[in-house]
């Protein structure tokens, strides 16, 4: 297999959870994978980054741009932010709540992400999800997440089965929240088809 | 064996201690953090680990354990490399026993660093071999050869990963376990280990025989490789050879040659790979290191061969490389068309910019406030420092007039003072950097009569970095607890007459000390303390009444991302907000309350 898969959103949205499990749902199945993650000052309070690289003839740690076959966003603005590396006929997974920005408080300019999501739907395939609603049910909005990873897993374009997303949530989640993870991915599989 | 998906500072970590070291110290900094906090996870108390007090003292610590054979290895950012200069300058005179790496990560870009400047350049300098990995995969093997170079050679050696490779992450066949390797007795010698200019003498003479003689068995080493044949060669090293690779992957009429050892730069090596060759291309990031090499090669042995690189405009001189720049000009340099489809991406609506902010609740916020509110309408300058707080520099606050290099802030406050009758000079440090080297600046303020005000804002950790412990935090890599060493103490000692600690949360009373050392003259130190807000997780949250009259003064004042508007209202996200109660402070209508810290 070969592809690559950008998760991108604002630190503290659980961008790293989310790409950590979608590398050891790869490489737990024979898999080489590389990943690269922004880490350090950008992470506070600014965007966030991760790109994963599944496949042998790999070199760069980061995504080529045109080269995603796949964007998993958080966020509405990172989608377009990021929009570069996603290949013609790729898709995008975003989420429709917008976060905004702490310049934003002080100088409001109206972002509130619907401009983001049109733009990403005149320019490629593109599944909004109103993360926010997926989580109602499970009485927090802290696992929305992987409530978008399982919407990835459920497009059956990630490249990555439902059972292999499954086994790394129950391993590599922290134990007290497997349990509210795996309701939240299975609300994000049960969207399938349903956009 | 087990297969351990790590990043790049893992790696090197993980390779390290695979080559048996046992002594190994460093200081924090972006991007190399990772490989002592890698080595704590592994280590069963055979290695000794250290947080030093900053890269000078960690230089210190390893080479004397590497006189005894012990194999030892210091890890820090490329900005930290000037500050183990002095002890690495004369450390290459003296040489060492044992293996020793000296991992200097460089920051192309630079994406959290003050320079762009080159490690490879500080090995030419030194004279002493430098090893520069282009995978983390690579790294892990690497550091192992740069551990027997060191050893064959008797001289520390450089390793220096850029970001992208201490961040990126690959999987690593790893052992069960490890074992250090046995060293001796110290040997005393003082003709060999006491550095005099006749030494120096001696040893530069030999290290100008040996160089050379170490770039001749560089040109056998498998990481300085060639792939591909042609008239045209593309001269890579680190990371940029990844980025080459990536575009070039599918091309066998273009020579690729990766240089895994810059210096003492293999030259046959290099000559053999430049037979048939009529152009060279060299992309590299930070310095043109081979390029250079390269045109001194090429003048020696009159090569009649096209060196282009950044003295030719074809590659950028400042900032990272990446696949799109490798695409780009090297694609142009073997006059192949753009071949990448992309979606068209020139309507980009306007992005909201997220520039990196203090967190809701950083005592940070509440310490520059509180100096503010008692500076206001006062002439006063603000000389900040390397850290979190670095951020008090943002609008709103904008309590950060300079900031240079780590403890810089604190001499920088008293250059001020001369120059400036009339204004009063603070200086803000954090714990961490106190120690790292604030104290002697305490020092030359109190010898030298300065007048000012030092603000240590004591949050118990090295927060920018990700956290790890320090002299005063009373805990050290050895997983030991020990006596904490009090910031008070030091100061009194060192005899500063004017010593306030105070918890910058309990906000009026910030504001009064402030007020009372500003009308004092001499050396007066804050201790502003207060627990960094991402250890101490906060549950309580702060809310607003309907008083509010959504005048935004809290908003505009001190920009905490927690103080949002939603339709025009002025709201606590509750998601961020962690009850630190600063906000309330600030609302001329009391409107803000509820379970606050205080």
């Amino acid at each position: 297999m070969n592809k690559d898969i950008l998760v991108c959103g604002v630190g503290g949205q659980g961008t790293v959870l989310a790409s950590k499990l979608i590398a050891s749902s790869a490489m737990d199945n024979g898999e080489v994978v590389h990943s690269a993650e922004t880490i350090g000052m950008a992470q506070r309070g600014g965007s966030v980054t991760s790109h994963i690289r599944i496949g042998n003839e790999v070199y760069s740690p980061l995504i080529p741009k045109g080269h995603a076959d796949m964007i998993i966003a958080f966020e509405p603005a990172e989608a377009v932010r990021n929009l570069s590396y996603l290949k013609k006929g790729g898709i995008v997974i975003v989420n429709k709540q917008p976060v905004k920005p702490v310049t934003e408080s002080l100088q409001d300019t109206g972002y509130d992400g619907v401009e983001m999501i049109e733009y990403l739907q005149k320019k490629c395939e593109c599944i909004v999800v109103d993360a926010k609603a997926i989580c109602e049910p499970l009485g927090s909005s802290k696992f929305f997440n992987v409530a978008i990873l399982g919407v990835a897993v459920g497009s059956g374009k990630l490249g990555i089965s439902k059972e292999w997303m499954v086994k790394q949530i129950e391993t590599r989640v922290n134990a007290k929240f497997v349990e509210k993870n795996m309701q939240a991915f299975e609300a994000g599989i049960a969207l399938k088809g349903d956009f | 064996m087990k297969k351990e998906y790590v990043m790049g500072n893992g790696a090197i970590a993980l390779g390290a201690m695979v080559a048996g070291v046992s002594v190994v110290a460093g200081y924090p900094g972006t991007p190399s953090s990772e490989i002592i906090e890698t080595i704590a996870k592994y280590n069963n108390g055979d290695i000794h680990l250290e947080w030093s007090i900053n890269e000078k003292a960690a230089m210190e610590v390893a080479a004397t354990a590497a006189y005894t054979g012990a194999r030892t290895m210091v890890t820090m950012k490329q900005v930290g490399l000037n500050v183990a200069s002095d002890p690495l300058m004369s450390l290459a005179y003296v040489g060492v026993k044992g293996g020793m790496v000296v991992v200097s990560a460089d920051d192309p870009g630079p994406i959290s660093s003050q320079t762009e400047q080159d490690t490879r350049l500080f090995g030419s300098f030194c004279k002493i071999p430098v090893f520069d990995p282009s995978t983390p995969e690579e790294a892990f093997q690497m550091i192992q050869d740069a551990f027997d170079y060191s050893e064959k050679y008797k001289t520390p050696v450089l390793f220096r990963p850029t970001t992208r490779v201490c961040h990126g992450y690959a999987s690593i066949e790893v052992a069960d376990s490890f074992e250090t390797k046995k060293h001796d007795d110290f040997e005393k010698d003082s003709s060999k280990w006491v550095i005099f200019p006749r030494l120096s003498f001696a040893n530069h003479a030999m290290i100008e025989k040996r160089n050379p003689q170490i770039g001749a068995d560089f040109s056998n080493y498998k990481y300085n490789s060639v792939r591909g044949n042609g008239k045209k060669a593309v001269f890579a090293g680190g990371i940029s050879y990844a980025y080459a690779m990536e575009y070039l992957k599918d091309k066998d009429d273009v020579k690729v040659c990766k240089i895994g050892t810059p210096f003492p730069f293999p030259e046959d090596f290099a000559l053999k790979a430049l037979e048939g060759v009529e152009e060279v291309l060299c992309f590299e990031e930070l310095h043109p290191f081979i390029e250079e090499e390269l045109l001194k090669l090429a003048g020696k042995h009159h090569l009649n061969i096209k060196i282009r690189g950044k003295h030719t405009g074809d590659v950028a001189l400042s900032g990272e490389n990446s696949s799109e720049s490798a695409r780009e000009v090297i694609g142009s340099f073997l006059g192949l068309p753009d071949s990448c489809e992309q979606i068209d991406l020139s309507d980009l609506p306007k992005l909201p910019v997220r520039p990196p902010v203090l967190c809701a609740g950083c005592p940070h916020r509440a310490s520059f406030y509180a100096v503010k509110e008692a500076m206001k309408g006062k002439k006063a300058i603000f000389c900040g420092d390397i850290g979190c707080y670095t951020l008090g520099n943002a609008m709103p606050l904008d309590m950060v007039d300079t900031c240079l290099c780590m403890g810089a802030g604190i001499t920088m406050a008293q250059g001020f003072n001369w120059t400036h009758d009339d204004c009063t000079s603070f200086a803000f440090v954090g714990d961490s950097t106190f120690f790292a080297s604030g104290m002697t600046g305490v020092a030359n303020a109190l010898y030298n009569e300065a007048d000012m005000i030092l603000c240590v804002l004591d949050n118990s950790t090295t927060a920018m970095t990700g956290h790890q412990p320090h002299p005063g935090t009373g805990r050290n890599m050895m997983g030991d607890v020990v006596d904490k060493i009090s910031i008070q103490s030091v100061l009194e000692g060192m005899g500063v007459k004017k010593i306030e600690t105070v918890d910058p949360l309990e906000f009026e009373k910030a504001v009064s000390v402030v007020k009372e050392c500003a009308e004092m003259k001499g050396v007066k130190v804050i201790i502003f303390k207060s627990p960094c807000i991402a250890i101490v997780k906060s549950d309580k949250k702060m809310t607003i009444s309907d008083k509010c009259i959504n005048c935004k003064k809290c908003i505009r004042e001190i920009g905490c991302p927690a103080l949002i508007t939603v339709d025009g209202q002025v709201t606590i996200d509750s998601s961020l907000c962690t009850g630190c109660g600063l906000c309330s402070h600030i609302c001329p209508v009391n409107a803000i309350g509820g379970e606050c810290n205080e």
